[in-house]
C-alpha cells in the first residue's frame, strides 16, 4: 500500500478493463513521472470525454452529435443492420471495408453473472428500429464467446416472428472464446462475407 | 512418445532443474521431501495443463517467485518438440512451442500424454464423485485434446445458467424475459453439455474392458471389477450408449434427451436455483462384485481399483492415435504387495519410457533399473 493519493489513483486506475494491480501500479507511477503539460492534455481529453461525447440516438455508437457519422452517411445501406456488443466492434468492423450497411450496438452482452440481462442492453431499441425502417437482413456480430453466443441466440429468437428479415450469424472462422475487437481483419473479413442464415 | 529433456525454473522447491532423458526406465531416488514428485508434477502439468495435488496454481509457484517455468522436449515417432510453459498465479498462462508463441496455452494439448499413477489415486475410489468425473474428464482430454474446449465452455455456460436460475427464481411470476433468456441457456447448455456427455459415454465403453482386465490382473482372487457411467438421465438414455460393445453415444440424441430432461426439472431448478441435470451431476461407478466400491472395497482392494483405473487408462491410450504416453509412478511401488507390484512392474517395463520416483532404491522393482538419478536438497545428480 502507498501513501493517500497514490495509493487513490492505483485504484482507480486498476478499476479499468485490462489492467491488473501491476500494471496499474506501473502506470501511476509513469503518471508521477510525467511532464505536467502532458498530463494537463490527459486531463483535458477525460474532462471533454464525458462532457462532449455521447452515444447516438440511432445505433448507440459512440458520437458527438445526436446521430453518428455512420447513421448520418446517407450512402450506408439502410437496409442492412450489423449488431455489435461494443462501439470497439463498429471499428473492427469497419476496418474490414467490407461492410456497407449500417450498426447496432448492444451495449454487451448476456451476462446473467454480472446481471446483465435483455432490459440492460439496447434490444428493445432494435426491435423498435426494425419494426421501423425498411430493414431487410439483421447480421449478429456479438463475440464468439459463451456470453457472445448465448445473446445471438436470444436475438435470433426475438427477430423470427418479423417477416421477410433475414437473420445471419457471422460464419465461424473466428477462434471460439475470442473478441471481435482482437480477430484480424482478414478474418473477419471473410467471416462477413461468408455469414450464414439461421 | 518420451521426454528428451526436462528442465524447470522456480517451479515448486526447485529453483532450477535441467535433466536429459531417455526412453525406457528413469528411477529418481531421494529422501522424502526433497522434490521428486514435484519434478513429476511438473511433468504431468505440461501434459494436463493442472497438477495432480493441487487446484490452484499458486502453490506451484516457487516461495518468493511471481512465477514458474516448465520446459520438455517431447519425441513422438521421431519428430520432436519442445513446449514451454510460463505459470504465473492470477493471470493466464504463457506457452509457446519451439519457441514460438502459441495462441492459447491449450493449444500445447496433445504434445505430451501422460498417465500418472500417485498415491492421491485413492481418492479416485474413496473420494467424492468429482474426483472420477475430473479422472474421465482429463482422460478424454489426453485422447482428444478438443475436449478441453468443450469441458470450459460446458463450465462458462454452467455458471452463466446458475447465475440466471438464482435471480429469476427469486423475481419468478414477474419476469417474462428471465424465462426466455433461461431457454437460451437451456439450449447451450444442452448443446455443449451433450457433447461432452457423449464423449464421457463413449469413453467409459472403451475403458470398462481395459479397466476390467487390469483389475484381474493385479487382484486375480478378488470378486471382478466393473466400471460403468451413471446419469441422472439414465432411463432416457438409449439401451447400449456407454456400454463396452454397445452402441455408439451421438450428440443430436443426447441433445434432445438433455432438452428434454431441463424442461421437466425447471420448478425444481427454479426453487434450488441450480441446475440439477447435466454431465456435472453424473458419476463413474464402481462395482467390485455387486457392490460399490466406495464405502465397501477394503483398502487392498481400493488400491487395485485405483491402479486398475490407471493400467487401464494406459492401455486404452496406448492402443490409439497419437502416441504412447509417458507413464508416470510416483512413489506407488511402496503402497503395494509383491503381486501388484510384479504386475504394475510388468506393463512399466513394456512402456516406450516410465519414469519413476522412490524414497529408496528397495522401493523400485528389479526390471525397472535403467538410468538412475539421485534427488538431494536442491539438485537431481545422475548416478
Ligand atoms: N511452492 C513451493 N515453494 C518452495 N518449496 C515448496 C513449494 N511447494 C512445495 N515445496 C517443498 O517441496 C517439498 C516436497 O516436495 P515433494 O513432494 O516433491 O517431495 P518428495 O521428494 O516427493 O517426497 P516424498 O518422498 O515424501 O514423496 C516440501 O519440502 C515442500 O516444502
Ligand atoms: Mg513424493
Ligand atoms: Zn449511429
Amino acid at each position: 500500500m502507498y501513501e493517500g493519493v497514490v495509493q487513490d489513483l492505483i485504484d482507480e486506475l486498476g478499476r479499468l478493463p485490462g489492467i491488473g494491480p501491476k500494471s496499474a501500479q506501473r502506470i501511476a507511477f509513469h503518471l508521477l513521472a510525467t511532464d505536467p503539460v502532458d498530463i494537463g492534455r490527459l486531463q483535458d481529453v477525460l474532462g471533454k470525454v464525458k462532457e462532449g461525447v455521447r452515444f447516438c440516438d440511432v445505433c448507440g455508437n459512440v458520437s458527438e452529435e445526436e446521430q453518428c457519422r455512420i447513421c448520418r452517411d446517407l450512402r450506408r445501406d439502410p437496409a442492412l443492420i450489423c449488431v455489435v456488443e461494443e462501439p470497439k466492434d463498429v471499428l473492427a468492423v469497419e476496418r474490414t471495408r467490407e461492410f456497407r450497411g449500417r450498426y447496432h450496438v448492444l451495449g454487451g452482452a448476456l451476462d446473467p453473472l454480472s446481471g446483465i440481462g435483455p432490459d440492460q442492453l439496447r434490444i428493445k431499441d432494435l426491435l423498435s428500429r426494425i419494426g421501423a425502417e425498411e430493414v431487410t437482413e439483421v447480421i449478429i456480430a456479438t463475440d464468439p464467446n459463451t456470453e457472445g453466443e448465448a445473446t445471438a441466440t436470444y436475438l435470433v429468437r426475438m427477430l423470427r416472428d418479423f417477416p421477410g428479415l433475414t437473420v445471419t450469424r457471422l460464419a465461424s472462422g473466428l477462434p471460439m472464446g475470442g473478441d471481435l475487437e482482437f480477430a484480424d481483419e482478414l478474418t473477419l473479413g471473410r467471416a462477413l462475407s461468408g455469414r450464414r442464415a439461421l | 512418445m518420451y521426454l528428451r529433456h526436462l528442465q524447470v525454473t522456480d517451479f515448486r522447491s526447485w529453483e532450477h532443474v535441467d535433466l536429459p532423458l531417455e526412453p525406457g526406465p528413469t528411477v529418481l531416488v531421494g529422501q522424502n521431501g526433497r522434490g521428486k514428485t514435484n519434478l513429476v508434477e511438473a511433468i504431468g502439468y505440461v501434459a494436463t495443463l493442472g497438477s495432480h495435488r493441487v487446484s490452484t496454481d499458486a502453490p506451484l509457484i516457487r516461495h518468493g517467485c511471481e512465477r514458474a517455468l516448465v520446459r520438455v522436449a517431447v519425441v513422438n515417432e521421431g519428430r520432436e518438440l519442445t513446449v514451454e510453459l510460463e505459470i504465473a498465479p492470477g493471470r493466464a498462462n504463457r506457452a509457446r512451442v519451439n519457441r514460438g508463441a502459441v495462441g492459447r496455452p491449450r493449444d500445447v494439448l496433445g504434445i505430451l500424454r501422460t498417465v500418472l499413477f500417485s498415491p492421491e489415486d485413492l481418492a479416485l475410489v474413496r473420494g467424492d464423485p468429482g474426483e472420477r468425473r475430473r479422472f474421465l474428464d482429463e482422460l478424454l482430454v489426453l485422447r482428444a485434446p478438443r475436449y478441453a474446449g468443450v469441458r470450459s465452455e460446458y463450465e462458462k455456460v454452467l455458471k452463466q445458467r446458475n447465475a440466471l436460475l438464482k435471480t429469476a427464481g427469486k423475481r419468478r411470476g414477474n419476469d417474462p424475459y428471465a424465462l426466455s433468456t433461461l431457454e437460451v441457456w437451456d439450449n447451450h447448455l444442452a448443446t455443449v453439455g451433450a457433447q461432452l456427455l457423449a464423449a464421457r459415454l463413449n469413453l467409459v465403453a472403451d475403458l470398462a474392458p481395459h479397466a476390467a482386465a487390469a483389475y484381474a490382473g493385479v487382484a486375480p482372487d478378488s470378486r471382478p471389477a466393473k466400471i460403468a457411467y451413471r446419469s441422472r438421465l439414465d432411463e432416457a438414455l438409449p439401451e447400449g450408449y456407454g456400454v463396452a460393445g454397445g452402441a455408439r453415444a451421438e450428440e443430436d440424441t443426447l441433445v434432445e434427451i438433455l432438452l428434454q430432461a431441463l424442461g421437466e426439472s425447471r420448478t425444481a431448478e427454479l426453487e434450488r436455483g441450480v441446475s440439477l441435470v447435466g454431465p456435472h451431476r453424473d458419476e463413474l461407478e464402481l462395482v467390485l462384485g455387486e457392490a460399490p466400491a466406495k464405502g465397501y472395497a477394503s483398502h487392498g482392494e481400493s488400491w487395485s481399483f485405483a491402479l486398475a483405473l490407471r493400467l487401464g487408462s494406459y492401455e486404452l491410450l496406448r492402443g490409439e492415435a497419437g502416441g504412447e504416453p509417458v507413464l508416470l509412478l510416483d512413489d506407488v511401488f511402496a503402497e503395494l504387495d509383491r503381486r501388484r507390484r510384479a504386475r504394475l512392474a510388468e506393463v512399466a517395463a513394456s512402456a516406450e519410457q516410465v519414469i519413476v520416483t522412490a524414497a529408496v532404491d528397495e522401493d523400485v522393482p528389479g526390471e525397472l533399473t535403467g538410468a538412475r538419478f539421485v534427488v538431494s536438497e536442491g539438485e537431481v545428480k545422475r548416478a
